[in-house]
């Protein structure tokens, strides 16, 4: 083919895309940049002129352990997942073959329904006069309800919920990568079960673990729905920060920063679970 | 097996997991068909607050909008990314690319969001349905140029070649070859591109504009919830669920002869 | 082969390379109308770069292509009369057997019943008429691979370029299909151009075979010649089993050689002419396993290229026995095929001290 065909068949599959998202993602991303060194106008406008005051505040100690709060969050659910997820994925993925793909399906089934709902459902749970605080009191385990919702726990549960499937997801996919015969050779040289997982499997399965923690932390840090509606409206996570800047308190060159300094530390998270990954792919090349 | 113990002890922590999953779901499900609509007891089996849903005017046409937003943006991205996919697969493999269609996949809501907001402000576009349709586009595009690639990862591209060799020209292999053989991986990503824009919220109520006349379904589920929970929600929830899940399980049949 | 066969395809000097590599190295080649063409060589060695250039998907970076003296190097592979069988078969998996091979037709414009027509003879002629209405990956491996000849064939090609065509089949199927493509070539007479890494099938197949060493023809001649006359050490390696003596040319008369090997003595040779070689310079002579003749008998007996030596191992075949033999200062044992029926197979055990002799013109004298 001649070089200004070619060129002009690029331009017609990749134009439109890479415009589209140059447009309605790059730019908009540009312009909330260029907001964060501004300052705020006094109506809730923009006032043209450069600081660094906006960053400067988000390390002031309230924002700050807003942050801290967020992110504490964020890792308590990924560890959750990762506790609960492994032994699922583990099992799936050195089950059956043909069991395999429905089981995964069964599980990544609920990831795909509205998020909304599926907050809404542990409302409808934890509850004072929800169905958790009844069946115990029923039981006569407690005699007066526990206060299961709009706290951390409510907050927890529920982006654990929410992104567990896809922690299973990522280490499903690491584990049934491995060649089972790797562990059928380590029982076969005198490792016990549990020697074969601590010493093989987890070790090899690192990239799908640090893949599945970092997505996990990713999409919580930065959640706003579940501590919304599960956190009882007070401000406890990043998420709701910035939704507060832009709808209420009409400071969107500070939500801007806000903004940024999220999307710099999961930027930092994804190179490192990228470089993290690339090492052990190039460690399991040289092997 | 080997380690019966084991295993058995995984097998039930794995339908744990799929209680844990599931449970609120049905607990959903069953609350939906009680008469009284209230969680504390079972009063009876009734379809009122379905019959109520069908006559709420807000959820109506909140459901309308959605539909068209979703429609629309699905029809945009799928055509858009599906074009997106077949030109990177033909380039090198680049960073900078690849960190462009990877963004709007894991970029947090809220930051989309408030960025395509202050954009739409600054450039006096006045918000509205138009607004969250190029908006869902973004991370749609993003969502089919994935699973179209991930088809085109899974076919021999020396049949693109073999149609060449046969006397065809480049478009005509597009049309004859090419498109047929990826369009389960089209139709999945459309499929999975409408069910993401449906229940999108966020993003939505961010670029919507005020009133009423551009609130979509997660929007009004979202107040629904918010400002005063009516029993009616666990009829919309269920209805939710089901069509959601109805849409997936599609998908993924869909996508189950990459490798005939 | 018949001499002064008209020139099909001229590649004059091409050179194609990827980066620092260099596939295809200033490599000119003719290949002649009506015959069986092989193009045979390792992994990497630049064959299948030179197949691709002829079918128009590669551009050489010099050098031209002439497809009836015509230069078609600029010519898009959609307007070459070539076809091309490829390796995976790359049959259309969304279309059934009978639109698959209808598919080139339908290109040119051929419509109807013409068309209905020239699909059905394509399809007997790979015997497949019951299968036209089946999707490809309901087929087995051997009919997919027919289904390939005959989406390639039905269009007449001038030259059918087929790239390792019987590599995806076992081992059976592939003597068989090994028939049938000569059947095929001979029935249309079309030009076949194989691609193969499989000495064995080029021997089988090929009416002359080019082996291609590094992007360069190594040699270039009929099976017999290569098995027989191999031009270099590289060619007799990769060309069936050959046992190869490191020594010095010690003498060269009258079409006679003598070398002399270090621990074994001198050896002889007949050849031919030895252009370049110089007295005292260092050679390798060759012989294949099957022109060693054993006996079993005391040590130390006279003869020419009689050899003593111990067998340290022997490998069943069936019909053959492979026996490896030490011989002194050797590094690799000496390589000697018989027939399992031969009367002294019992006294070839492990340990045994044999005799080994060849008659001098069933050895090679290789410079390179």
């Amino acid at each position: 083919m001649t070089k200004t065909g070619e060129l002009v068949q690029r331009l017609v599959l990749l134009g439109p895309g890479l415009g589209w998202l140059a447009l309605f993602l790059v730019v908009p991303c540009g312009v909330i940049f260029a907001y964060s060194f501004f300052l705020r106008g006094i109506y809730g406008g923009i006032d043209y002129v450069f600081t660094l005051e906006n960053y400067a505040r988000a390390f002031d100690p309230l924002y700050l352990s807003i942050f801290l709060n967020s992110a504490k969050i964020a890792a308590l659910t990924t560890a959750l997942a990762l506790l609960v997820g492994y032994p699922a994925a583990y099992l799936i993925a050195t089950g059956p073959r043909h069991r395999q793909v429905p089981l995964l399906i069964l599980v990544m089934l609920p990831f795909w329904s509205n998020y909304l709902i599926r907050t809404y459902a542990w409302i409808v749970l934890l509850n004072r006069e929800g169905l958790i605080n009844r069946a115990l009191v029923d039981i006569g385990l407690i005699e007066t309800p526990l206060p299961l919702l709009y706290n951390e726990f409510a907050i927890v549960t529920g982006l654990l919920y929410g992104y567990l499937p896809f922690m299973v997801l990522a280490l499903y996919s690491s584990i049934s990568r491995l060649n089972p015969e790797i562990r059928e050779a380590s029982a076969d040289l005198g490792a016990p079960g549990w020697r074969t997982f601590l010493r093989v499997t987890l070790p090899l399965t690192l990239p799908g673990i640090a893949a599945g923690s970092v997505f996990v932390f990713v999409l919580s840090i930065g959640n706003f729905i579940t501590p919304d509606l599960l956190g009882g409206g007070r401000t406890v996570m990043v998420g709701n920060l910035i939704y507060d800047q832009f709808l209420s308190a009409r400071d969107w060159p500070f939500g801007a920063s806000l903004a940024f300094l999220l999307i710099g530390l999961m930027m930092l998270l994804l190179f490192a679970q990228a470089w993290a990954v690339n090492r052990a792919q190039g460690e399991r090349a040289r092997a | 097996m080997r380690h019966p113990i084991e295993r058995r002890l995984l097998a039930g922590h794995l339908g744990l997991v799929y209680l844990f999953l599931y449970g609120p779901i049905l607990v959903l499900i069953v609350l939906s068909f009680n008469k009284s609509g209230l969680p504390t007891a079972w009063t009876g089996f009734s379809l009122e607050w379905y019959g109520r849903m069908l006559r709420n005017q807000a959820i109506l046409s909140s459901v309308g909008n959605t539909l068209i937003v979703a429609s629309v943006s699905t029809l945009i991205a799928t055509s858009i990314g599906t074009l997106l996919a077949l030109g990177i697969d033909r380039l090198r493999p680049s960073a900078l690319l690849e960190g462009i269609v990877f963004v709007p996949m894991i970029i947090p809501d809220i930051v989309l969001a408030i960025a395509l907001l202050s954009f739409f402000t600054l450039l006096n576009v006045t918000l509205g349905l138009h607004s969250i349709i190029l908006s869902h586009a973004v991370f749609n595009i993003a969502f089919v140029c994935a699973v179209v690639r991930t088809r085109l990862r899974h076919f021999d591209k020396s049949i693109i070649e073999a149609s060449i060799d046969l006397g065809a020209s480049e478009f005509r292999t597009f049309r004859r070859i090419t498109l047929p053989v990826i369009f389960p991986g089209v139709l999945a990503g459309a499929l999975l591109a409408f069910t993401l824009s449906v229940d999108e919220f966020i993003i939505a109520y961010f670029t919507s504009g005020a009133g009423s006349a551009s609130t979509t379904f997660p929007m009004q589920i979202y107040a629904m919830i918010r400002f005063g929970v009516t029993p009616e929600i666990n009829a919309v929830a269920t209805f939710v669920l089901g069509f959601s899940f109805l849409l997936i399980l599609l998908s993924q049949r869909l996508n189950r002869g990459v490798t005939p | 082969m018949t001499a002064g066969a008209k020139t099909l395809v001229e590649i004059a000097g091409a050179t194609k390379r990827f980066g620092p590599v260099t596939a295809v190295d200033v490599l000119s080649l003719d290949i002649r109308e009506n015959e069986f063409f092989a193009l045979l060589g390792p992994s990497g060695c630049g064959k299948t770069t030179l197949l691709r250039m002829i079918a128009g998907f590669e551009q050489p970076d010099v050098g031209r292509i002439l497809l009836d003296g015509r230069d078609i190097t600029a010519v898009r592979p959609n307007r070459r009369p070539i076809n091309m069988m490829f390796q995976s078969y790359a049959l259309f998996p969304h279309l059934s057997v009978y639109d698959n091979i209808a598919y080139g037709l339908e290109m040119e414009g051929v419509r109807g019943a013409a068309l209905k027509q020239r699909v059905d003879e394509a399809l007997a002629m790979v015997r497949l008429e019951e299968f036209g209405r089946r999707r490809p990956h309901l087929l087995s491996g051997g009919q997919r691979q027919r289904v390939a000849l005959a989406r390639a064939l039905i269009k007449r090609p001038r030259l059918l370029l087929l790239d390792e065509p019987l590599a995806a089949l076992d081992k059976k199927l592939r003597g068989q299909m090994q028939l049938e493509l000569k059947r095929l070539q001979h029935d249309t007479g079309i030009t076949f151009l194989v691609v193969t890494h499989d000495q064995e099938e080029a021997l089988a197949m090929a009416d002359r075979i080019a082996l291609l060493e590094a992007g360069k023809i190594a040699q270039l001649g009929s099976p017999r010649a290569l098995y027989e006359r191999p031009a270099s050490r590289f060619v007799a390696d990769f060309i069936g089993v050959m046992n190869f003596f490191e020594g010095r040319l010690a003498a060269l008369a009258g079409g006679r050689a003598e070398i002399e090997v270090d621990g074994l003595g001198r050896l002889w040779a007949e050849t031919e002419d030895l252009d370049g070689a110089a007295v005292g310079g260092p050679v390798t002579l060759a012989v294949r396993p099957e022109r060693v003749r054993l006996s079993v008998a005391p040590a130390g007996a006279a003869g020419q290229n009689a050899l003593s030596g111990t067998v340290v191992g022997v490998a069943y075949l069936g019909q053959d026995l492979i026996v490896h033999i030490g011989l002194p200062g050797q590094p690799a044992p000496l390589v000697a095929r018989l027939g399992s029926g031969s009367h002294i197979a019992d006294d070839l055990v492990e340990g045994a001290a044999v005799r080994c002799d060849w008659p001098p013109n069933d050895s090679r004298i290789l410079l390179v």
